[in-house]
């Protein structure tokens, strides 16, 4: 491993690619990610990269889906001439900032130019991220029509004093309406929860897993709350008008969800993820924890090929610049080497209950398995056979796993 | 006219007659520096343009501090009615840690300068010295200085003085050496007052080493009062303690730039270099003779240096110790009384073992290696040196707890002190509880003036190295002060207690106390290593022992969580790189088992005993 942290190289304007990114890429699939940067309102927890209108310096949320498909040419473009060989698009994310904050008629168009570009597998998995409060029956339906296949709601709680404190501006009485909606029209839906927020109780908790399992979701995503720092929470919490998080009440409350949801039909698959069936699994989270290709349209998106990562310009107003001057819009990225790839490799698939297969490891890392089957942190059977699965304690303490299997 | 020489007499050819030998008595911070700084411009040996403020103090650490740990002498001329005269100012050190070179700085002079701020009186490092002065029968010229100063009270501490040394408050000089008021005065005193040298010219050469530095350009540098013949340049001398001989390269007078001569003659002070490179062939108190026509007797007085304070030093880094040695071989060279041998720590890795003349030493010499070697160290607690009798009768003597001998103990002796503390009369109930907390016994009590009081006590030297001086300043609000001497040993009910993380001793945190206190430093150290030692993937127990038997517990908790929730596109590199970082973190660790501890716990556990030692001059 490099002593220093990697340094980002500076992106080439024309976005080309090394030649290493093509090798083995027909092995890998390809997945794209479309990053809708808006928001109603920033809550005050969250330092994804997204802005309110009065933030976005003349550029206009209308234009916007214009920008991100000048991307997709230019991404075609570099794709063919690094060499990287076409493939149907395997897995499509909305993600944000607010994708609902767009007409569905404008992520339609998005989605419309990712198939015409590079076409998508048969039943590829499109997910939306969606706010509960700014999506209805018929808009769902429009996202539908559009091969729109699944939506990830931002429930976060049930608990109207947790949300609150989330700066959630959504009413909990609207979230099982807005479930309902996108079952009816087919979608497979998944609910996204937060735990953990300042002053939440195990029984607040409890409340929100009981609403999340009874409105029978076929996925769900539960996150301890992060407090990231530059974010108005964290200079709360610094002023002492918010408590800290307490991690010992995170894995309390990570562990009544895991049984909860257990109980109610959903397996782990991933550190934060359950699913009530395999094919219910988001195959397009998978296919990062799984180093498959992607590329990330937008604002601030971050993208991967062939052990190539880099990260566009954060700001929707230098986005567009770049992008309709027909010039790469990354800003920064790295060419990882090999022992990077194992290091992301290691701390990606150990988090997937799949496992990984203990091979990948170097052999001077495997003897320490042994003391984590001991310390009951991986499961000692699938050990034996060969793959590395955390324990449930492993899972709330996979990066010290991860850190005692690197050196 | 000004009372410069106009006519300087010549090293050796100034008869002793015309010769006086003194040294200034102060506490620091009274103000010999400056006060030599306004003899050198006075006498005009170093011009007013070049005068650098506190000539003398050559060393970055003495001149930040204010302490003269090594002493020079300069050659001052001077005339009194119309007759040349060469003073040799010898400067001493001024701390308990170097009270053997103080004494051999005194055995040098005739007389001394006993200066006192006039703002605030002697104090217990002075007292000491003047004592040592004193018993070396040193005419004594009282001064006090700072009379410039808002605050000074001449009439009160003239008093204090004259009652201290006899005569009347009258004869007492007052003295600013920042506007030079009265030093002319005090030079004139010193040739009145001051006898000159005795000796025979005419015995075999007989000069007397009172230090000795080294010199990275010319070798080891030493300082020499010539008692008894001659010594001339390109002679073969011999240092007579271990009859090694060397061919004297280079003699003269420091003035205070070194200046050759044709050599030194009775009583005269200066220089010699034989192109030695390492001090401790020049040992301070040893005697210098001709080897060709040698004497028969060295003159009294000369001691080994002797560590009496032991601490373990090991690098932050594992991959410094060659350089910590090249360090320690280097500063050994300069200075006789640091010994020190390889250790290694099951909790540090591999360092020295190191021994100092006290706590002072010790502190100078360590942040001598962080700022010239430029080295990160861990110092463990300071120790002194126990002899440990088992029930074998067999005897071990001690300087680091992990040599405690286990099995059964029939007794253990430990260096005792006799403690002089000065302090405000206010203050007496707080000293006294201080000294009883440290197992003192109090041996007598004096008003040095109505307002001050002098309490003697013996302590076991043990009980000091820890953060004495630091709690007497501070119940004090910085009055008292200190003094000691070694007094011999004494039997105590002296136990080690080891500090064990999930059942590993961290041999760092051993320490050898007294069995009352046992109790009290096991909770100490235990608590203290809850707080500094993250929470591990697995519960981490701290005990406290004796032997076998533990006398404290504390618990650290298993970390239930570590984790970042979420891991998407953007993520991966984020918490790739603050992976990268922990790793870095991890290399910093000390593994005790399987526990991982950081460096700082360490530190801070190690440090705290000896908090505030800065304080310490």
């Amino acid at each position: 491993m490099p002593s220093a942290l990697p340094l980002a190289d500076p992106a080439p304007a024309d976005g080309l690619l090394p030649a290493s990114a093509a090798d083995g890429a027909a092995d890998r699939t390809l997945s794209v990610y479309l990053h809708v940067p808006f928001c109603r309102v920033r809550c005050g927890y969250c330092d994804f990269n997204t802005y309110t209108a009065g933030e976005l310096r003349g550029v206009s949320q209308r234009d916007y889906p214009d920008h991100a498909i000048a991307e997709v040419a230019f991404a075609d473009q570099v794709l063919r001439s690094s060499g990287v060989p076409a493939r149907p698009v395997s897995t499509v994310f909305f993600g944000g900032g607010t994708p609902t904050l767009l007409p569905a008629d404008d992520l339609a168009r998005m989605l419309g130019a990712v198939r015409d570009t590079w076409g998508l597998v048969p039943g590829a998995e499109v997910t939306v991220e969606a706010n509960p409060d700014s999506v209805t029956a018929s808009s769902l339906q429009v996202l539908a029509n559009a091969g729109v296949t699944r939506v990830s709601f931002g429930m976060q709680s049930a608990v109207p004093s947790v949300l609150a404190v989330l700066d959630r501006t959504h009413d909990p009485a609207r979230v099982p309406l807005a479930v309902q909606w996108a079952k009816d029209s087919g979608l497979n839906v998944s609910v996204d929860l937060i735990y953990g927020s300042p002053g939440e109780t195990v029984a607040d908790w409890d409340r929100s897993l009981d609403a999340a399992i009874a409105m029978a979701p076929d996925h769900v995503s539960a996150y301890s709350l992060i407090v990231e720092p530059g974010t108005a929470m964290a200079r709360k919490i610094a002023r002492g008008e918010l408590p800290e998080p307490d991690e010992d009440l995170h894995a309390t409350f990570y562990e009544l969800a895991d049984d909860r949801l257990a109980a109610a039909g959903f397996h782990w698959y991933e550190v934060s993820n359950w699913a009530r069936s395999e094919q219910q699994r988001s195959q397009h989270n998978l296919a990062y924890w799984c180093s498959q290709d992607w590329w990330g349209i937008g604002p601030g998106a971050h993208s991967h090929v062939g052990g190539v990562r880099w990260w566009n310009a954060k700001h929707p107003a230098a986005y567009a610049e770049r992008v309709l001057g027909g010039v790469s819009p990354a800003v920064g990225r790295e060419a990882l080497d090999a022992d990077t790839q194992l290091l992301e490799r290691v701390l990606l698939e150990i988090r997937i209950a799949d496992g990984m297969p203990v091979e990948v490891l170097p052999a001077s890392a495997r003897p320490r398995v042994a003391g984590l089957i001991a310390d009951g942190l991986v499961e000692g059977p699938a050990a034996v056979q060969g793959r590395l699965i955390l324990t449930r304690r492993g899972r709330l303490l996979a990066d010290a796993v991860v850190r005692s299997l690197i050196d | 006219m000004s009372p410069r020489a106009v006519t300087p007499r010549q090293p050796a050819a100034t008869d002793p007659a015309f010769i006086r030998n003194f040294c200034i008595i102060a506490h620091i911070d009274h103000g010999k520096s400056t006060l030599a700084d306004r003899m050198l411009q006075l006498t005009g040996i170093v011009d007013d343009r070049s005068m650098r403020a506190q000539y003398l103090d050559r060393m970055d650490i003495e001149r930040e501090r204010g302490i003269t740990i090594k002493s020079q002498a300069v050659r001052m001329p001077w005339e009194v009615d119309g007759e040349a005269y060469a003073l040799n100012m010898i400067d001493t050190p001024g701390h308990v840690d170097f009270s053997y070179e103080v004494s051999r700085s005194l055995a040098a002079c005739e007389g001394a300068i006993l200066l006192v701020d006039a703002a605030q009186g002697i104090e217990a490092q002075t007292l000491a010295n003047l004592y040592l002065a004193l018993e070396n029968d040193l005419a004594i010229i009282p001064v006090l200085n700072k009379i410039d100063l808002p605050a000074a009270d001449p009439e009160r501490y003239a008093k204090e003085l004259s009652d201290l040394i006899g005569g009347s408050p009258d004869d007492v000089l007052r003295v600013s050496g920042k506007t030079g008021v009265g030093v002319e005065k005090l030079l004139d005193k010193v040739v009145r007052t001051v006898p000159a040298p005795k000796g025979d010219k005419d015995a075999p050469a007989r000069a007397m080493i009172f230090d000795s530095v080294y010199d990275s350009y010319r070798g080891v540098v030493t300082y020499i009062r010539m008692v008894d013949g001659k010594l001339s340049p390109r002679e073969k001398v011999q240092m007579m303690s271990t009859k090694a001989t060397h061919e004297l390269l280079e003699i003269g007078v420091s003035s205070p730039e070194p200046i050759p001569s044709q050599g030194l003659g009775v009583g005269e002070v200066g220089y010699l270099i034989t192109g030695v490179k390492d001090v401790r062939q020049s040992k301070v108190g040893d005697t210098v003779t001709n080897a060709a026509k040698p004497a028969a007797e060295p003159l009294a007085g000369y001691v080994e240096p002797k560590p009496m304070v032991f601490s373990g030093l090991y690098p932050i880094d594992g991959s410094d110790y060659p350089l910590l040695r090249e360090a320690l071989d280097k500063l050994k060279l300069s200075d006789a009384a640091l010994v020190y041998e390889p250790e290694t720590s099951v909790a540090l890795g591999f360092g020295f073992r190191c021994g100092f003349l006290g706590l002072l030493h010790l502190e100078i010499i360590t942040e001598r290696l962080q700022r010239e070697f430029n080295l990160d160290l861990i110092a463990t607690a300071p120790s002194v040196i126990y002899e440990v009798t088992t029930d074998d009768g067999k005897t071990t003597v001690v300087t680091n707890p992990s040599e405690f001998p286990g099995g059964k103990i029939q007794a253990v002796s430990e260096p005792i002190v006799k403690a002089s503390i000065l302090t405000p009369k206010d203050y007496v109930g707080a000293v006294m509880d201080l000294c009883q907390s440290r197992r003192g016994s109090l041996e007598g009590m004096d008003y040095l003036g109505p307002e001050r009081v002098e309490l003697r006590y013996t302590l076991p030297l043990g009980e000091i190295v820890f953060d004495f001086f630091d709690q007497l300043k501070s119940r004090t609000q910085g009055y008292a002060s200190l003094d000691y001497e070694l007094s011999g040993r004494q039997t105590a009910d002296l136990v080690k207690v080891d500090i064990l993380l999930q059942g590993e001793q961290v041999d760092a945190f051993s320490a050898i106390v007294h069995k009352d206190k046992a109790y009290a430093y096991g909770v100490m150290m235990a608590s203290k290593l809850r707080e500094l030692i993250p929470r591990q993937q697995f519960e981490v127990p701290i005990q406290a022992a004796i032997g076998a038997r533990v006398i404290a517990r504390e618990t650290i908790r298993a970390m239930r969580k570590d984790v970042l929730a979420k891991c998407y596109g953007g993520d991966i590199t984020r918490k790739r790189k603050l992976l990268e970082k922990q790793k870095e973190g991890k290399k910093r660790m000390k593994m005790v088992g399987r526990v991982e501890v950081p460096q700082e716990a360490f530190i801070a556990a190690l440090s705290t005993d000896q908090s505030g030692r800065d304080e310490k001059k």
